[in-house]
Parts: structure tokens; C-alpha cells; sequence
């Protein structure tokens, strides 16, 4: 799958190249934000983005690691960035606050974008990254593709909706307002964390996912982890018994949670199937 | 005769109170289920709420009876052999490198293929504490110890945090609040039965310390004339509190304040004598950490609050009301 992504990253850079030398399009771009990052990576021309923050590298949390890592890195330091001369500097909302107050007091073009949260953040960040770059035209084409992938998945309605616990290290869920509620609801499932009122990300306590009895488990993939307590709660005995799955818990990968990209209708794709195997196919027999 | 006759109606009141309290401990979470059904369906099957009643208010509340029973027993039995008031299992730094120990179990991935070693690794780590203040507890006065111990626990709760931040896993650095200030939610029976061996060990070796500690409250030498050999009653002090406190803080994470504040609570009613002051500061720990627990589910019942910080929110007053007034003796 990610061959695929590459390929058509590099169909896309290849058909733009034309035209992104355009005079006001940024030269030196530098992107201080995992999610930045990566939309900077799927829409940038060769050379127009000079790096990118360290996370990029880490394949747990970037789905474009390996493009990435042809890319030097920063790690979010006013220092680091003033020394690349950039002409536009991409930044998070929520991070490194004071190194980008500086960059802005030094005079450089800083676009800070906020997390996305939902489909729609998705849809508007691409375009907006490909206004900034000057590469509209991709932007467009990548979001109508993905716009079209998603109501191809929103029209494959199983014959019934199961119910699903995102459940994270430490006990953490994602409730109503997050991108993995949508992720969850797209994929045709039901989130119990939004059912039972929780907003954002919050804790589900262990007694409400035995006694609500979900389907399956959606969250990290421990097998992945370095040890620590915070897997415990996937190995409680109370938990096992009441998820009607099994003990397994169907993996979310945080590469496709953490920052919204085109990627995450690969990771709605997934939860489709796994619906799938769980209730049958589509217009199936209850 | 009458002291007597209060003694047994002390320790009923006790025992009531310990088995109230997990009554209420067992039908307060935040799963709907009300006092009867919850009670009904630890005992009949009944599906998911019997799961909930089993597998996670049960152990919670086991623990949190093993756990304050622990640090009550510590404190009275550290307290009655230092002949110090300040004397508890936080106080002196045994909870902190117990929890140093159960740190360097978990995040090398011991813990994991082998499971014994956690509340082994926490037994090691409270045993060196214990020595380190026990070096200095024979002749020592007051103050110093106290000094040790909060250098002890100082250092302990570095290395712990140091540990915890070259760890590999993203959660690591979270994960010190646990172990910095204790949690019971969300443990199950795994953890009681790797405890618990452990922790009546070490309750059986203290319990047995209840003559010589009364010998010892008339002095070093009047004890050894009566027959007792003070190096045996430290040995079996530093096993049974290195092995019910190691075990308590594996599973557990630190818990301060409950060793101290127990004892002081309970001596003026038991008139003093060690051999009584245990198995009552065992009910009153019992008590008090269980009622801490409850207060922590109902103060914020979706947040979590960390059972240390209740605990030290009542004990740290206490703790302070007391160096007030033992002031002049300290010096």
C-alpha cells in the first residue's frame, strides 16, 4: 500500500513540476509539524521543501517516513530554522509557541495550521497547503480523489452497524469532535466513547467498556511497544472476557490518527474490512 | 481488665468499620449498577455486571485493604522499634525505592516474561532502604533518621524518574505520576495473587514482633534482659516490612501518609503497647486507605486521581500538626 502512496506522490510531483516554479511560490519551505509535514511532503515540488521536524522520521507516527527521511530534520528550534533561510515556515498551532513568536519577530512567513479534527479538516488543510505552496492544482486533484474514496466507503452500509471502544495506552479514548470518531463512524461502526458523552480525547473506564460489551477493541497495536504499564489495561482479565472478539484489538496505527492526511482513508479502508469479517457483507444476512 | 474490655471493642468497631467500608467500595464506580444488583452479582453470575464486580471492584478493593493493612502494620511496628514518632514507610524512603525497584522490573521487560520479578525487584529495593536507615536508626537520634529517609526517598524518586525517562516507550514519562503517588483503579486479581504472598509474609513476620516491641518500649537494655536478641527482632523487621511494602508498592505505586498517621491515631487508644498497636493499626490502615480510594472515585470519577494525592491531603497536615508539636523533643 504504501508503494502505492509513493507512486502516485511521485506521479503528482512529476505532473506539477511544470508549472511550481510560478514567481510568489515559496522556494525554501520549512515544516516545523508532524502534520505539516506530511501534507508538505504529498504536495511540495522536488526541492521546494528543504525539512521537516525530527517526528517525520518515525515510522510509528509519519506514513511518509520514507520520503521524509531524504529530508534533513529540525526539531522545532527558532535557531535551527533561522539557519535554513527559509521563505515560508509551517507550523502547528499548538507547538513550539515561542520558537515560532520568535521566527515571526525575525521577520520570516510563518502559516500555522491547525490539527485536523475531522474529514473536512482534512479536505481544507490539503487545499490550503496547496495554496501556500503553489501547487493548487495537486491540492485539488488530492482532495477530490480523496473526497471520492470517502463516499465510496460511506455508500458500503453493512446489515448491521457494530460497536466499537477505541481504547489507548493508558486507558484513553477518543470521543465526540476527534478525527478517530470519524475515522470510526465513516468505517460504519459505532463509537462508544461518543455514545456515552465523552468529548475529545477523555478516559473510558474499564467498567463501562465491560458493561457496554463492544465488538472489538480499536487502538494501538502493543505488540509494537516498548514495555510499560500503560498496556496493562489490553491484558485485564475483565477486558478479555467482555469484548465479544476476542482478545484482540484491531490497530488503529497512530500514523494515521495523529495528523489527518489522504493516508487516513487507507486506515477507514481497514476498519471497513475488519466490519466486514465481524457482521458480514454488505446487503448480508443479520 | 478494662483496658482490656475497650481493646476488643476497639478492634470490633475496627473490624465493622473495615467491612463497611469495602461494602461501600464494592457498589461505588462508574458503571451503572445499583447497591443491591452489585452485591447480588458478586456472588451469583449474572453477566457483565458480575464481570464488573469480580474482576474490577473486587480486586480494588482487596488491595486496598491488603495495601492500607500494609502501611498501617509498617508505620505502628517502624514506629514502636525506632521508638519515633516520624518513623512510617514513606517517611524513611522504603516506599520510594520499592517503587524504584518495580520501575527497573517493568520498563526492562521483566516484569513481562517473567512475572515474579516485579514484586521481587520492589522487595530488593525495600530492603536496601530499610538497611540504609536501619544502619542509622540504632544510634542515631530523630532528626537524623528522618534526614535519611528523606534523602533516601529523594534519591529514589530521582533515579525512578531518571529510569522512567530513558525508557523507550512514549508512556514512560507519564507513567511516573503512578509510581510517584499510587493509583488502585483498574487492577485485577493478577495482582492480588502476585501480592499477596508476599504481603502475609511480611504481616506474619510483624506480627510476631508484638513481644519484643513491648520489651523494647522500656529500653534497648531492659528488652535484651528479658531475653530478646534485638538482631534477630531487626532482621525479621526488615524482611516483613521490605516484603509487605515491596509488594504493596509493586502493584500499587507509592502511597504516603497511611503508615504514619494510623498508629498516632489509634496508640492513645490502645494504651501503648506495640503487640496491640499492630493488628489495630492493620485495621485502621485498612480503613483509612479504603476510605482515601472512595474519596478519589467520587471527588473526580472520570479523571483518575492519584490515591497519593488523598492520602497526602489528610496526612500532610497531620504530619505537620505533629512536628509542631514534638518540636522542643526534636532538637
Amino acid at each position: 500500500m504504501r508503494a502505492v502512496d509513493a507512486l502516485i506522490a511521485f506521479v503528482l510531483l512529476i505532473a506539477g513540476f511544470g508549472n511550481a516554479a510560478a514567481d510568489e511560490s515559496p522556494r525554501r519551505v520549512v515544516s516545523m509539524n508532524l502534520c505539516t509535514d506530511q501534507l508538505a511532503l504529498y504536495l511540495a515540488a522536488p526541492g521546494q521543501l528543504v525539512s521537516v521536524s525530527y517526528l517525520s522520521h518515525d515510522e510509528k507516527a509519519s506514513v511518509l517516513a520514507a520520503q521524509a527521511s531524504r529530508l534533513p530534520v529540525n526539531h522545532g528550534l527558532a535557531e535551527e530554522v533561522f539557519l535554513l533561510h527559509p521563505d515560508l515556515v509551517l507550523a502547528g498551532t499548538f507547538t513550539s509557541r515561542a520558537s515560532i513568536e520568535m521566527l515571526m519577530r525575525l521577520g520570516f512567513r510563518v502559516e500555522r495550521f491547525d490539527p485536523e479534527s475531522s474529514l473536512d479538516d482534512i479536505r481544507s488543510n490539503i487545499l490550503r497547503m496547496g495554496r501556500l505552496l503553489g501547487r493548487e492544482a495537486e491540492a485539488r486533484r488530492m482532495a477530490d480523489a480523496f473526497d471520492a474514496e470517502i463516499s465510496s466507503i460511506r455508500q458500503d452500509r453493512g446489515p448491521r452497524t457494530p460497536l466499537g471502544a477505541a481504547y489507548y495506552a493508558g486507558g484513553l479514548t477518543s470521543g465526540l469532535g476527534t478525527l478517530v470518531n470519524e475515522i470510526i463512524t465513516t468505517a460504519g461502526w459505532r463509537n462508544l466513547a461518543a455514545e456515552l458523552g465523552i468529548e475529545g480525547m477523555g478516559l473510558l473506564p474499564l467498567e463501562l467498556i465491560v458493561m457496554n460489551r463492544p465488538d472489538a477493541l480499536i487502538g494501538n497495536n502493543q505488540k509494537e511497544e516498548e514495555p510499560s504499564l500503560a498496556f496493562q489495561n489490553y491484558s485485564h482479565p475483565a477486558l478479555i472476557a467482555a469484548v465479544r472478539a476476542g482478545t484482540g484489538v484491531t490497530p488503529l496505527p497512530e500514523r494515521y490518527t495523529v495528523c489527518g492526511t489522504p493516508a487516513t482513508a487507507r486506515v477507514i479502508r481497514q476498519l471497513v474490512d475488519q466490519r466486514r469479517r465481524l457482521t458480514g457483507p454488505a446487503g448480508g444476512k443479520s | 481488665m478494662t483496658i482490656a474490655r475497650g481493646y476488643s471493642a476497639l478492634m470490633i468497631a475496627l473490624v465493622a468499620l473495615v467491612l463497611v467500608l469495602m461494602a461501600a467500595s464494592l457498589v461505588v464506580g462508574p458503571a451503572t449498577i445499583t447497591p443491591f444488583e452489585a452485591l447480588r452479582a458478586l456472588f451469583r453470575s449474572d453477566g457483565a455486571a458480575t464481570l464488573v464486580m469480580r474482576e474490577i471492584r473486587l480486586p480494588r478493593t482487596l488491595l486496598a485493604v491488603m495495601i492500607g493493612g500494609t502501611l498501617g502494620i509498617c508505620g505502628a511496628a517502624l514506629q514502636s522499634f525506632l521508638r519515633n514518632p516520624l518513623a512510617d514507610s514513606g517517611v524513611l524512603g522504603i516506599g520510594a525505592t520499592a517503587a524504584l525497584g518495580a520501575v527497573v522490573a517493568i520498563y526492562t521487560g521483566l516484569a513481562a516474561a517473567f512475572p515474579l520479578a516485579l514484586p521481587l525487584f520492589a522487595l530488593v529495593g525495600a530492603i536496601l532502604s530499610v538497611l540504609v536507615v536501619l544502619a542509622l536508626g540504632g544510634s542515631a537520634g530523630t532528626t537524623t533518621l528522618i534526614l535519611a529517609g528523606i534523602a533516601v526517598a529523594s534519591l529514589a524518586s530521582a533515579l525512578t524518574s531518571l529510569a522512567l525517562n530513558l525508557s523507550p516507550s512514549p508512556y514512560a514519562a507519564l507513567e511516573i505520576v503512578f509510581w510517584l503517588l499510587g493509583s488502585l483503579s483498574d487492577r485485577s486479581m493478577l495482582h492480588v495473587q502476585l501480592a499477596a504472598p508476599f504481603m502475609i509474609l511480611g504481616w506474619l513476620l510483624i506480627a510476631a514482633l508484638g513481644r519484643p516491641l513491648d520489651a523494647l518500649t522500656l529500653g534497648h537494655d531492659t528488652a535484651a534482659s528479658l531475653g530478646f536478641r534485638m538482631s534477630r527482632v531487626r532482621l525479621l523487621l526488615v524482611l516483613g516490612t521490605a516484603s509487605c511494602v515491596g509488594a504493596a508498592t509493586a502493584v500499587a505505586g507509592s502511597i504516603s501518609f497511611v503508615g504514619l498517621v494510623v498508629p498516632h491515631m489509634l496508640r492513645p487508644l490502645v494504651g501503648g503497647k506495640a503487640s496491640r498497636l499492630l493488628p489495630a493499626s492493620w485495621l485502621g490502615g485498612a480503613s483509612l486507605l479504603l476510605a482515601a480510594d472512595l474519596a478519589a472515585r467520587l471527588v473526580s470519577p472520570a479523571k483518575d486521581l492519584k490515591l497519593g494525592v488523598v492520602t497526602a491531603l489528610v496526612g500532610a497536615p497531620f504530619f505537620l500538626a505533629l512536628v509542631l508539636k514534638s518540636r522542643g523533643r526534636l532538637t
